[in-house]
């Protein structure tokens, strides 16, 4: 089992970083290509959640993300710092029906965790310490070597 | 990639042509173009998204906010859109019932001048 581990400085900037840099571990892990997109767009917004929360409540902390490639799963997990701000947070997420007469207005605090549950076929939200952890992984396939 | 913006008036309708990733970083511009247009005047928009390459819950952020803008003014917001990985994204979140999306920028145009 290898592990990749990033911190970044909470800015909007580095989230396309991580993006990257959490989309090739996954593809040297042996997640399969169809799989890549999800992993991506799901870390980028757990990333993205983090940046806004550490902008907020702590923004001389670090994001932590760490990559770890096993036999059978992918498993991402982003850090946030500090769990404030993410107190009203609920898991799983409400649908975001975004159906007729719902004020579209409303969509956008829940949009992200609604995308990551929508991607990830295992998600975990926890507390670890002062912060939040969100854990996400895919099945892997055969290991890009 | 950066995001590209650009945007010109076909049939009195304007087009806003995307290209590039929409993410936490680059969306704010997009929401700054989508708010300039509606204070000029226009609220018949239509939003090509056909070379995004990347799009998270900020950008559709963006798209819902500007949606909300133009109806303020009896107005609309169609995207053009037919990339399978995006169109994932509208359906997860349930934006596809709040969204007109359409295969072409003329279809778009078709569809609202028939509407009119």
């Amino acid at each position: 089992m290898a592990t990749v581990e990033m911190t970044f400085t909470p800015l909007p900037a580095h989230v396309r970083t991580a993006r990257l840099v959490a989309t090739a571990v996954a593809r040297r892990s042996g997640v399969p290509e169809a799989l890549l997109d999800e992993v991506r767009l799901a870390v980028g917004e757990a990333c993205s959640r983090a940046v806004e929360v550490h902008q907020e409540h702590c923004p001389g902390e670090p994001v932590r993300v760490a990559l770890t490639g096993g036999r059978q799963r992918f498993e991402v997990v982003v850090t946030n710092a500090s769990a404030v701000g993410d107190d009203g947070m609920a898991w799983p997420p409400p649908p975001a029906t975004g159906s007729d007469g719902q004020d579209p207005a409303a969509l956008p605090a829940q949009l992200g965790l609604a995308v990551i549950a929508g991607l990830a076929d295992d998600v975990q939200v926890s507390r670890n310490g002062d912060g939040l952890s969100i854990r996400m992984s895919w099945p892997v396939g055969t290991p890009a070597g | 990639m950066d995001l590209k913006l650009e945007h010109h008036t076909t049939d009195g309708i304007e087009v806003v042509d995307v290209e590039g990733e929409i993410d936490v970083y680059t969306a704010p511009r997009l929401r700054e173009l989508l708010i300039d247009l509606v204070n000029s005047g226009h609220y018949q928009l239509v939003v090509n998204m056909e070379k995004v390459e990347f799009l998270d819950s900020t950008g559709l952020g963006v798209l819902v906010g500007g949606l909300k803008r133009v109806r303020a003014h009896d107005g609309s917001l169609d995207l053009v859109c037919t990339q399978e990985r995006i169109l994932k994204i509208f359906r997860i979140t349930g934006l596809t019932k709040v969204f007109g999306i359409h295969d072409s920028v003329d279809e778009a145009i078709a569809a609202r001048k028939s509407e009119k």
